[in-house]
């Protein structure tokens, strides 16, 4: 399978437009702002990983794409155009209809709470091939059997009379994969796909997913906030730290040139670059409350490198390339220059070197 | 070097069965090894594959099969007298995965953190108990006014942090942390794992670090043992585990590590383990539990370390 490079995926066309969007929630008469107008462009047949410590928003970013907030949620302000159409003016439930599972399908996390125990596999997937692909009774069971088998399932004759109980975690991921796929969506959102799986299962359900990325045409969205899946399957990388998108790039840009500070932050912390018997970077404090506005930089009062503007201003977006951009002062000409921490200059030589050799 | 350490905990032929007559499952099958005095050991594995069960069944909630479990020179499987136990509940003290599940909602931090104390009555008078709740949660990085705070009231790695203070008020000298960090976000993550550290170096402690995601355990661990379907197929130090993978469920697992680099990630190549393929005829040639050379140990039959060997 040919790997996309950038440019052809920032060519391509833009199948959903985010713009400025910022979402509010009511909370024991307060009000909590969960995205702080975030922006984004997705295009057709990339693999995009939102990734983002948990309150982030990165989920509840996701489900308006859907529909999907909790009753004491609202779209503030901000658009969603997908199709011609903006998502974020829809009110009622037969106007969401059309979008979800059609346009856009969402696989959850945990394989074990989100599929029905009182109905076989097969019926669970047959129902969602006859809600969105007007096919019926043998003809859609039919299909139901074929998706089983495409998403990994063995014997799927067999197995589609069986009960979710009768299915391992991994295998329940594939069914709610195929329950999803079946569909016959445009974007599949995966949210966090993988977290609740054992890491030899993980990588086939990744696997999976890029087989099926092929076959269907799908554009994907992987929530998560494991790096080393976002490694394995993405073309593209946006951060979110409370709310809002704070760097986003290729894959290679993100991780070998990290700009923002917490994403050097972010890296910072993993094991995988610590040194054994020192202790692990880790970032002090704790993430800022959101019922209160914040001011500047979102992340400032938790970066040692913060500027005194980061306290006082939000920063805008600064472009490193066409691909490559981040909310940080610390690009912006007149700011000092910030060295980043030993960690990450350690990737950016990673990154440079491995380079060489490609080429 | 390691060899001179003194044996805190000896696992000798230890086997976990679950279920009864026809219905009998066996959960752990003959699995032998030493946690020295001091080390981190980490223990990885898939979920089923038992690991959690070997931490059950040193704290003494499963019952041992067969085999003896064995703590600094005492049997302490099996019946025990009422001493020894009462002794070992202090000692021996467990650190759970999930924070959100795994404390009292219904009860103050308070409680939560004397609750050990309670039960073996050893604190002395209710100053001295609160004295020693407030050092507990102080050495874990929380403020002692959090005592009468309910555990809701916490972040997910504030949790965590309580969830070691009641570990830390019993002054044990072996931990068992059953996925303590799995549950939680990256950064929050990096402060639990150096907070479990410092206490290590303050206090002395033993670890059973108990984790099926590699590339933590690799960094805080002096040894792992490779556990797969209730057997240990290697054992061995950190980095040798690392540089020469010898089982080949140990390869296919390494091969499995996710790693934070997208072009080592895009290229990787994930070994498959299949037993009836992987292992020379298990049928006529049992596997035995061997050490193939000091403090590397692993399951295999003569035909296989031949193989081993050569290489």
């Amino acid at each position: 399978m040919a790997q996309k490079t950038i440019e052809e995926i920032i060519n391509s066309e833009v199948i959903l437009s985010v713009e400025d969007l910022v979402i509010k929630f009511n909370l024991r008469g307060k009000e909590l702002t969960a995205i702080r107008g975030a922006s984004l462009d997705l295009h057709k047949g990339e693999s995009l990983a939102i990734v983002g410590e948990s309150g982030s928003g990165k989920s509840v970013f996701n489900k308006s794409f859907m529909g999907l907030l909790d009753a004491n949620g609202r779209i503030e302000s901000g658009s969603i155009i997908y199709k011609g159409q903006d998502l974020s003016k829809y009110k009622t439930e037969d106007e969401w209809i059309k979008i979800r599972g059609k346009e856009i399908a969402m696989v959850f996390q945990d394989p074990m709470t989100s599929l029905n125990p009182l109905k076989t596999v097969g019926k669970q997937v047959q129902e969602s091939i006859e809600l969105h692909q007007n096919l019926k009774g043998e003809e859609a069971k039919k299909l139901a059997i074929e998706i089983l088998n495409d998403v990994g399932i063995t014997e799927p004759e067999r197995r589609y009379k069986q009960y979710p109980h009768e299915f391992s975690g991994g295998m329940r991921q594939r069914v709610v994969i195929a329950i999803a796929v079946a569909c016959n969506p445009n974007i599949l959102i995966c949210d966090e796909p993988t977290t609740a799986l054992d890491v030899t299962i993980q990588a086939q359900i990744l696997q999976l997913l890029k087989n099926l990325q092929d076959k269907y045409d799908l554009t994907i969205i992987y929530i998560t906030h494991d790096l080393g899946v976002v490694a394995n399957v993405a073309d593209r990388i946006a951060v979110m730290y409370a709310g809002d998108i704070i760097e986003l790039g290729s894959s290679e840009e993100v991780f070998f040139d990290p700009k923002h500070p917490y994403t050097w932050a972010l890296l910072s912390s993993l094991p995988q670059l610590g040194i054994k018997g020192e202790a692990l970077y880790s970032i002090k404090g704790t993430p800022p409350n959101l019922f209160k506005e914040i001011k500047g930089d979102a992340f400032a009062p938790r970066n040692p490198h913060a500027l005194k503007i980061d306290f006082v201003e939000r920063p805008p977006y600064f472009e490193v390339s066409p691909t490559h951009k981040a909310r940080t002062w610390l690009l912006d000409s007149r700011s000092p220059k910030v060295e980043p921490p030993l960690l990450i200059k350690k990737m950016q030589e990673m990154g440079a070197k491995r380079g060489d050799i490609i080429d | 070097m390691i060899n001179d350490k003194e044996k805190l905990l000896e696992v000798k032929n230890l086997k976990v069965e679950f279920g009864k007559r026809n219905k009998k499952f066996v959960a752990i099958n003959d699995v032998s090894f030493n946690i020295y005095k001091g080390e981190t050991f980490g223990l990885v594995g898939e979920s089923g594959s038992g690991k959690t069960t070997i931490g059950r069944a040193i704290i003494r909630i499963n019952p041992a099969a067969s085999g003896e479990i064995i703590y600094k020179g005492k049997k302490i499987s099996g019946k025990i007298d009422a001493e020894l136990d009462k002794e070992l509940t202090r000692k021996i003290q467990m650190i759970f995965q999930d924070p959100m599940a795994s404390l009292n909602e219904r009860a103050k931090v308070d409680y939560i953190v004397s609750e050990g104390l309670y039960n073996l009555k050893n604190y002395g008078s209710e100053e001295n108990r609160k004295k020693l709740v407030e050092e507990a949660l102080s050495e874990v990085g929380l403020l002692p006014e959090f005592a009468s705070r309910f555990p809701h009231e916490f972040s997910g790695g504030q949790r965590q942090r309580i969830g070691i203070a009641r570990v830390l008020v019993m002054e044990p000298e072996l931990v068992i942390a059953d996925e303590p960090i799995s549950a939680l976000d990256v950064s929050i993550r990096a402060q639990v794992i150096n907070l479990l550290a410092d206490l290590q170096k303050q206090k002395g402690l033993t670890y059973l670090f108990i984790a099926h995601d590699l590339s933590v355990v690799r960094f805080i661990s002096d040894r792992i043992a490779v556990i797969h379907k209730g057997k240990i197929v290697e054992l061995a130090e950190t980095e040798k585990l690392f540089d020469n993978p010898l089982h080949p469920y140990t390869k296919s697992l390494l091969s499995a590590i996710p790693t934070p680099n997208p072009r080592v990630e895009r290229n990787k190549k994930i070994e498959i383990y299949d037993p009836k393929k992987s292992h020379f005829d298990y049928d006529q040639y049992p596997p035995h539990w061997v050490e193939f050379e000091p403090e590397h140990f692993i399951l295999a039959n003569e035909r296989e370390l031949e193989g081993y060997k050569l290489k």
